[in-house]
This record gives C-alpha cells, sequence and structure tokens, in this order.
C-alpha cells in the first residue's frame, strides 16, 4: 500500500482527523493549497493591529514607571497598594495578548483547510524568529507572524525577508530599534551632548547574513556584519523608547509602528562582500538585502532547511540540489519553491520507516493530537501556552534567535516523551469514548501504522486508553 | 494502587521484561565523585562577570560600568567578582572555588551556534564530531555505574555519544497511570529508540521525587541537582543548561539577574550536596567572551575570551583567579575589539578533571579533545 496519502497528510500538513478523507491525489491536494492559502482566516480575524499592541505595551510602561517612582518617593499603605495592583493589571494585559494570539494561531491549524500553506506560515515563522524572551516581544509576537510573515509566504523570499526583519517585533527583539549611526545626525548630536557614547548594534545585521539568509560560515565576515549594521541604522520603532525624541516619532508615526529615520542613519557608502552601494537612505539596506536574498549561499541555506523540515533531518543531496538550483533560476521564488519539493521523487518515501522518518516537535505532536481526536480545546484549565511550555516547546519562545530545531534529536527525550505521554492521555480523556481508536488508527496513518501498534491498541482497557496510545505509538509520534 | 516507585521496582524484577537492562547494571555507583558542568549559552560577559578592575584600561574602556564593578566582591589586587555573586565569593575565599580568565575554546569566529558546537563536541572545526566531550570522559570512569544525566529535555551535544545517557525535567503534571505506563512498554516493543527514551524517562523521573516548593531560578536547579546525585544510584555526571547571556543591550540589569541566579545555583547545590560536596567538581564555562567596548545600545557583542569558573571541595590550586592577563590596552585586543585568549578551555577541563578523578592529565586530553593538538 503506498503510504502517499498518509506522507501529504502527516509530513507536510499538520495530521489527520476522524471526519478527513485521505486525498486521493495527495500531490495535487498540496499544490492545490499553494493558490487556496488564506492570509486573513477567521480564525485570526479578531486579532487586535500592530497599532493597538502598542498601546497596550504602552499601558504597561506607563504603569511600570508609576510604580518605580511610588517605590522610589516611599509611597506607603493604599496608594502603594495601588501601584502595585496597576501594574500587575497592566503585566496581565501582556500576557493577555500573548495567549490570545496562541490560541488564534492554534484555532487556525485545527481548522484551516489548507495545512501545507499554514505549516509553511510556522516553518517561516520559525526561520525568522522571535522570542518573548523580551517584554516587548510577549505582545508582538503573534502579531509578527499573522503579519509579518503569514502574507507573505507565497511571494519572493525577498519580500518575506525584508517584512520580517523590519516588523517592530524583530527591529526590537535583535536590537535594531536602539542602533544608531555613531555619525549620523542624531547621533554625532546626542554623542558630543553626553558622555554616554551611542551607536551601533550588530545583533540583527549578524542574525540576518547568518541566520536567515547566508548562513554561518557562508564567505562573509565581520566586517560585512558592521557594514550592514551600518546600513541598517535609522530603521526603528516609534515611541517605545524612553526619553522626548522617542514620543516625537510616536506624534510623527504612531505607537509602535516601524519607521526610517534620516537622522538616524548613518551616512556614506557601504561595501559587502565587495560590492559597493552608493549612500540611498533607506533603498541602501533595502538594495543590500534584495542582493543577499538571491545570493547563491542563501539558495543553498534556505533549500537545506526546507529540506529537513519537510524530508529529514539528513535531507537528500540530491533533494537539496534541485531546490537550490530552483531558489537561484526564480530568484527565491517560494511557490515555485514548494512546487519543487513536492513533485520531488526524494520526497515521498515508498514505506514508513522510524529511523528516517521526521520526529514531531511538540507544536507539530500537539496540534495533531488535537486534529486526529477532533478536540479543539486544551484539556482542564490549560491553554496552549502552558501546554507547549511543558511540552519543551514554549510559543513563541526558543531559546535563541535560531529558533527552534528542526532535528530529531533535539525533541526525542526521555522527559520530553513523559511530557508527551501526560498530556496526550489528558486530551484522549476528552473524547469521552466518542471514537474507536482501533478505527482512527489506520483512517490517520493509512498504510503506515503497524501490527504492534494495532494490537497494543486492540488490547486497551478502553476507549480513552486506546486513544492514549495511539497518541503514544511511534508511527504517530514521527511524521 | 501502586506508586510509580513501586511499579518500576517490580517492573525490573519481573521475567516479563527481560529485555531491559538487568538490575544489577543499576547499583550503587563505583565513584563517590561527582562532576556537574554548567553551560552558559549565550555567550557570558566574563569582563562584567570577573572584572579587571586592576588594569587600568579597563577603566578606560568600560567607563562607568567598569567604576560600578568596583563595588563587587574583590578576589585579589586584580579582580573583582561581581557584586550579585557573594556566595560564590565566599567560596573563593574558603578555596573552593577558582577561576580562569581570559579563557576560550579554539574557536575564532563569532557565532553562538559553532561556539557552542565547539564547546560541547570538543572538536576543532564546527560540526565536525557528532559526540561530546562529557559523553568521551564517560569511557574513562568505572562503566555501567556512573550514571550521567542532562537537565533538559532531550540531551544536549556534550554528553552526546557512545555512552547512554538520560535526560530529566520536572513535570508539574499529575503521575501517570502504571498500567498505562505497562502498555506503553509494549507499544515500543519494536522500536529500540523510543524503548530507550521511556524506560529511562521513568527510572530518571522515580529518582528526582516529585518537586516540593518553589521550581524556578537558580536555587531550585540547584537544589534539583543536589537530589539528582544523592544517594548510590544517583547521578555522577550532570549537565546544565542556562540561558539568557547574550546582552546586546542594557546589559547591566539583565547580565545582573543572571548572575544573581547563577550564584543562587552555586549556593544551593553546595548547600544540599553536604558532605558530597567535597567529592564534587562544577565547572561554569560559555561559548565565548563579548566585546570590550559598549556598543551603542549599553551592550556587548559577541567577543573571544572570556572567564570560567570551577567549584568544589578538592580542586586543584583553589582560591585562585588563573590567567595570563593579555591586557585591554587597543593594540593587545584581537581584532582590535576583543579580549584576546591566553587560555584554552580545553587544557582547563582536562586539568581539572584529571586531578579530580585522579587520571593522568595526558588521557584525559587525548580522550576528551582528541582533536586537540
Amino acid at each position: 500500500m503506498s503510504i502517499d496519502a498518509a506522507t501529504a497528510m502527516n509530513r507536510f500538513g499538520l495530521g489527520a482527523g476522524p471526519t478527513q478523507a485521505a486525498p486521493g491525489n495527495p500531490r495535487n491536494w498540496l499544490l492545490d493549497q499553494l493558490q487556496g492559502h488564506d492570509a486573513n482566516p477567521k480564525a485570526l480575524s479578531g486579532q487586535p493591529s500592530t497599532e493597538e499592541l502598542a498601546l497596550v505595551y504602552r499601558s504597561f510602561q506607563k504603569q511600570a514607571k508609576a510604580f518605580r517612582m511610588a517605590k522610589k518617593n516611599g509611597t506607603a499603605g493604599d496608594q502603594m497598594e495601588q501601584a502595585v495592583q496597576q501594574k500587575k493589571l497592566a503585566r496581565k494585559g501582556l500576557q493577555h495578548s500573548y495567549i490570545s494570539a496562541a490560541n488564534a494561531r492554534l484555532a487556525s491549524a485545527l481548522v484551516t483547510p489548507t495545512p501545507f500553506a499554514e505549516r509553511l506560515t510556522h516553518f517561516w515563522s520559525n526561520h525568522f524568529a522571535v522570542s518573548v524572551d523580551k517584554p516587548l516581544i510577549i505582545t508582538f509576537a503573534g502579531n509578527y507572524e499573522f503579519a509579518a510573515i503569514r502574507p507573505r509566504i507565497m511571494g519572493k523570499f525577498s519580500d518575506l525577508l525584508i517584512s520580517a526583519v523590519t516588523h517592530p517585533a524583530m527591529l526590537i527583539y535583535l536590537d535594531q530599534a536602539q542602533s544608531i549611526g555613531p555619525d549620523s545626525v542624531i547621533g554625532s548630536r546626542i554623542n558630543a551632548r553626553r558622555k554616554r557614547q551611542f551607536g551601533l548594534n550588530e545583533n540583527l545585521a549578524r542574525e540576518i547574513m547568518e541566520l536567515h539568509t547566508l548562513g554561518v560560515r557562508a564567505g562573509f565576515d565581520q566586517s560585512d556584519v558592521t557594514e550592514l549594521a551600518r546600513a541598517l541604522t535609522g530603521w526603528t520603532v516609534a515611541g517605545l523608547g524612553r526619553g522626548a525624541f522617542s514620543k516625537k516619532l510616536a506624534e510623527r508615526a504612531g505607537y509602535g509602528s516601524t519607521l526610517f529615520v534620516d537622522g538616524l542613519h548613518q551616512p556614506g557608502a557601504r561595501t559587502i562582500m565587495g560590492k559597493r552601494y552608493v549612500a540611498d537612505g533607506q533603498a541602501q539596506a533595502r538594495a543590500i538585502l534584495q542582493d543577499i536574498a538571491v545570493h547563491p549561499a542563501t539558495a543553498k541555506h534556505i533549500a537545506t532547511k526546507l529540506a529537513r523540515h519537510f524530508v529529514a533531518d539528513n535531507p537528500p543531496p540530491s533533494l537539496v540540489a534541485k531546490l537550490e538550483k530552483n531558489f537561484l533560476r526564480t530568484s527565491g521564488d517560494l511557490p515555485s519553491l514548494y512546487r519543487t519539493l513536492v513533485e520531488a521523487p526524494e520526497a515521498w518515501p515508498d514505506k514508513w520507516d522510524a529511523a528516517t522518518a521526521k520526529f514531531k516537535s511538540p507544536w507539530d505532536w500537539l496540534v495533531s493530537s488535537l486534529r486526529a481526536l477532533n478536540v479543539t480545546e486544551i484539556p482542564g484549565k490549560g491553554n496552549v501556552v502552558g501546554s507547549l511550555r511543558q511540552l519543551g516547546q514554549p510559543m513563541w519562545r526558543p531559546e535563541s534567535p535560531a529558533g527552534f530545531a528542526d532535528t530529531s534529536q533535539n525533541w526525542a527525550g526521555g522527559a520530553a516523551l513523559l511530557r508527551r505521554y501526560e498530556i496526550g492521555s489528558r486530551i484522549a480523556r476528552l473524547t469521552a469514548g466518542r471514537i474507536d481508536a482501533r478505527k482512527l488508527a489506520p483512517a490517520i496513518l493509512p498504510g503506515v501504522v503497524g501490527p504492534n501498534t494495532i494490537e497494543s491498541i486492540a488490547r486497551a482497557a478502553n476507549p480513552v486508553q486506546g486513544l492514549s496510545l495511539l497518541l503514544l505509538s511511534p508511527e504517530f509520534l514521527r511524521r | 494502587m501502586l506508586d510509580r516507585r513501586k511499579f518500576v521496582a517490580a517492573s525490573l524484577s519481573g521475567a516479563a521484561l527481560a529485555s531491559f537492562v538487568p538490575a544489577a547494571a543499576w547499583g550503587a555507583a563505583d565513584t563517590e565523585k561527582r562532576f556537574v558542568f554548567l553551560i552558559q549559552r549565550g555567550a557570558a560577559d566574563g569582563l562584567a562577570t570577573l572584572a579587571p578592575t586592576g588594569d587600568p584600561d579597563f577603566l578606560r574602556a568600560r567607563g562607568g560600568m567598569a567604576t560600578e564593578a568596583l563595588a563587587g566582591n574583590k578576589l585579589d589586587s586584580f579582580f573583582t567578582l561581581h557584586a550579585n555573586m557573594p556566595e560564590a565569593a565566599k567560596l573563593f575565599a574558603q578555596r573552593q572555588a577558582s577561576f580562569v580568565h581570559a579563557v576560550a575554546s579554539g574557536y575564532r569566529e563569532r557565532s553562538h551556534f559553532d561556539g557552542q558546537n565547539i564547546l560541547e563536541s570538543g572538536g576543532n572545526r564546527p560540526y565536525a564530531r557528532k559526540d561530546g566531550w562529557m559523553n568521551r570522559l564517560l569511557t574513562l570512569l568505572p562503566e555501567g555505574r556512573t550514571k550521567a544525566i542532562a537537565v533538559a529535555p532531550s540531551v544536549p551535544l556534550a554528553l552526546r555519544g557512545a555512552v547512554p545517557v538520560s535526560s530529566y525535567e520536572q513535570s508539574r503534571l499529575a503521575a501517570p497511570k502504571e498500567d498505562l505506563m505497562r502498555r506503553v512498554e509494549m507499544l515500543y516493543a519494536e522500536d529500540p529508540q523510543l524503548a530507550t527514551l521511556w524506560e529511562d524517562a521513568i527510572r530518571t523521573d522515580m529518582m528526582a521525587g516529585k518537586p516540593k516548593g518553589p521550581q524556578r531560578g537558580g536555587a531550585a536547579a540547584g537544589k534539583m541537582a543536589a537530589g539528582l546525585m544523592r544517594g548510590g544510584d544517583g547521578a555522577r555526571v550532570l549537565m546544565l543548561e542556562s540561558a539568557g547571556w547574550d546582552t546586546h543591550s542594557a546589559q547591566r540589569g539583565r547580565l545582573g539577574g543572571r548572575l544573581k541566579q547563577l550564584d543562587a545555583f552555586i549556593a544551593a547545590l553546595h548547600t544540599e550536596l553536604g558532605a558530597h560536596w567535597k567529592n564534587t567538581l562544577l565547572i561554569v564555562a560559555t561559548e565565548f567572551g563579548r566585546t570590550v567596548a559598549f556598543n551603542g545600545t549599553q551592550g556587548t557583542d559577541h567577543g573571544t575570551a572570556s572567564a570560567a569558573m570551577m567549584f568544589g571541595g578538592g580542586l586543584n590550586r583553589p582560591g585562585k583567579v588563573r590567567a595570563d592577563w593579555p591586557g585591554l590596552a587597543a593594540p593587545r585586543l584581537l581584532d582590535g575589539r576583543d579580549l584576546a585568549p591566553t587560555a584554552r578551555f580545553e587544557d582547563m577541563v582536562a586539568g581539572a578533571l584529571a586531578h579530580h578523578y585522579r587520571l593522568e592529565r595526558a588521557r584525559v586530553r587525548r580522550t576528551l579533545f582528541p582533536d586537540f593538538t
């Protein structure tokens, strides 16, 4: 029996469900989704805009400041209590926007008619990772994915790149919002007046080259990083910093919006990897990013990551070469790249093999478990944020700008398995025996589920236990 | 109903589970020696942690930040430990700590991922080795009796390799029912990878016991680590990870917070290990250091050499900061920006472990760092 339907639903998609019929033509089912992708699905329609979220953050900033002042002035009694409560409330506001966005992401993943496209959004969101490790990102992480990534995944890679790195979340996460050209109009004025030196921060520049585009050890050096950092100065976020200048920017552009401030931009031409870019304000960084986005090293880096995500931890070199070639030929046209992937024979194994299948990340496993059992809520009083933290992949919170790793050894751990077992049992209990695991297993894992799993499920003491075992089975833990 | 502890004990003696590791291999660890490695992921700033306050160029390069460093814990005429690390300073005064400065692995670029890969693999090129130096250390210790645990959802590179190791993470969820646990074992009967992970997870979970009290922060981590290493069947080699050291902006507060937690971890480990402390070696190290000068956003960017710390009751040359100080004057800096390395991480680790386990230094070095010549 061909396992193509299982591959399409589980490896390319987000997991099959009890009511979904296996696609008759798995390849076409995937390719059709490239047109069917919805940038603004209903599940995300209630999400606040960047500007609204900036106001939530601003209110937190204000309360935090009021609290600091109260503490400094030795305020006591009811007044101090009030300041504490206000700050707590504002902090809750931040947390609420984060959880609400996480719930919306999950809701969309559970009901989407185009799970392959949905997976691509998740893939790119992780490729251009931000982390809620920074308080400001708590408010913006969801908006970043919904507004900067999701609408761009069916266009050119260069547009996706520029959209991602100029969103306020990325500018703040990788410190670009505070980077100032030391010889810019504003930079030299501040530095002449104060003792403290203001200037460049090379964090975003380095990660663009190393993580987002060319890849590490790909022919650029420290001077290229510094040059890109200089070119990027000027890009900042209005109103979220302290001080009068930041307020002035907010009056001009609205709190929390990205803007390019000429007065912060380091003047002069830049040279990156041997190519000279004339002084051209914000167009200078754009020109550099456009070139880097279609560089052969970028093609190779993106081809490898995509193949690793969809095919194997160590993807076949022939597949990577095909993707690389397509990326170069089309100057990074993403739908062509996805089409090349779907049409490559390397992406379609003849039979299921535990050793080469992808071990699901906690997010993948949680989403596919809920989809498999047609459950639309997180069990108990929990939410998706809490569950993913337990499972070891806190939502939008990778430990570094590289995002979450995409290989089995990162997720297949003893402790991680125990967490899946605990949460899987809870999800199974929610179905209250409405679903028969013996029928579900071959329906969602056609051609994949093996005799040992079938037998273990058949011997289960009750229907809920049968489902718990299915979610923990070797075939379901992998995709 | 059986509780989990009893369940596993029962299943291990059961003939039905003959495929499991025999219980004898699970006996008391032969060695009383304990080794803990804590990796600071993200490049911790050694110059702020262990400040060279005796170097006038430090004051010149870091201005107000350097003046602030003077308020820390003075260790000798040259170095001052960060003010948020009073417990570490106390151990230093009691000759139960030693620090190494201007230390780095052989890696000279500035990528976190490559830097950590080299620090953990012990290789000389990023991604050239698939196993880590901690796993190779296990090959020098009593076979099958030196349990190693990584406190992480899955095993980090430093501990990966030929010798089996476990991973452990605390859960706040309720314990699963033992009947289902046994069924999961059956489910994995034909999947060696999952069978091993599962067996291991149950055993380790049991050993640590259910957490009480606060579970976050350095003190809780120190207590948990000590718990994992206590007792006859406890771990003897442990790895922990710590994140949040990549201080590109607003370094003062962020680094201060991290160091406070690190100090609490060290103090809790010391207290909780009690009599075992004399047999314990803790090494704290990071992939590389940070720029000498502050950047434009009150932070520091990726640099080269940093500081490493060692703690324990039986250190070689304790109570000293070891540094062949390269100086911080502009011409002495690596690439005009970084603290130049004068000591190798590999040498430091090999020396400390050889002393700790009473092994021949050259053999330790050769085994742990075979590519390091």
